[in-house]
């Protein structure tokens, strides 16, 4: 696991839309250029995160999924 | 001069030109646009007040630029007090299962007959708690909580005025960041120039 991310965001036991919703709200405090990362439990995670990385220009460097978590690594555009 | 304007009014040359131009400057376009979206919210039970708000949030999360109209039932969701409710009475997709119990108990989706539903007083009472209960450990967010989310994004929250003079409402009863109180004719023209129009 990656653990150089500048911020962390547990998410787990919250389900869709609000993994997507802390997510920008912890990307809205950093800098361009820092990390994330995120835990969620939610299996909707996988592709809404992937999605709102794509429509919002961050960058998803990491996608794992591990026992029914599911870690990613954001890089602020 | 004829020479020179006889080459670059060279109709295949210039289709070339035109097209690379037309091309960057659409994507240009494409990539400045900013989405946008406006619902018209128009019912106020619990479990018709989560779309409109997890939709109208989520695009805010994405960066679109959203309005939603509430209008009819839709302007429960704008009270200062959300009481919100469901009723499975004549909603017979709607499952009913326990939020307590094993689970194998909390799979069993249990019929009950409508004249039930109909007859036993608190029935929806008791089934709107149930919701929630089964909302709340599932980790789904409240409405409180979505509508907030909306409100600190800039979501644009309008009302419906003929709703309220309908039902002998008042305005103090709803959420003072109500961005306007308006009626169709004000809020048609957003809606035309939004990406994505939904009715709920």
């Amino acid at each position: 696991m990656n653990t150089e991310a500048t911020a962390t965001l547990d998410a787990r036991g919250l389900n869709c839309p609000l993994p997507i919703l802390r997510t920008k709200k912890a990307l809205n405090v950093l800098e361009p250029g820092d990390t994330l990362q995120l835990i969620s439990s939610d299996p909707g995670s996988v592709k809404d995160i992937d999605a709102f990385c794509k429509q919002t220009g961050n960058e998803l460097l990491e996608n794992n999924a591990e026992s029914g978590e599911f870690t990613f690594i954001i890089r602020k555009s | 001069m004829g020479n020179a304007a006889a080459e670059t009014n060279d109709p295949v040359m210039d289709r070339n030109l035109f097209n690379q131009w037309f091309d960057d400057r659409m994507a240009q376009r494409e990539a400045e646009h900013v989405p946008s979206m406006t619902i018209i919210a128009t019912k106020g039970t619990l479990d018709m007040a989560y779309p409109p708000f997890i939709l109208a949030s989520t695009a805010s999360a994405l960066g679109w630029d959203v309005s939603v109209f509430f209008t009819f039932y839709g302007l429960n969701l704008l009270r200062k007090d959300l009481d919100l409710e469901i009723s499975p009475l004549g909603n017979p997709a709607m499952p009913m299962k326990m939020p307590m119990g094993p689970d194998w108990l909390r799979s069993v989706n249990m019929n009950i007959p409508n004249v039930l539903m109909a007859n036993m007083p608190g029935f929806e009472k008791m089934a709107s708690g149930m919701m929630k209960k089964t909302m709340r450990d599932k980790g789904v967010a409240t409405i409180e909580e979505l509508r907030s989310i909306c409100l600190e994004a800039d979501v644009k929250l309008v009302a419906c005025q003929m709703t309220v003079d309908l039902f002998s409402m008042d305005q103090a009863e709803f959420i003072p960041e109500i961005d306007d109180w308006i009626g169709a004719a004000s809020f048609l023209p957003t809606a035309q120039k939004a990406d994505v129009s939904l009715f709920i």
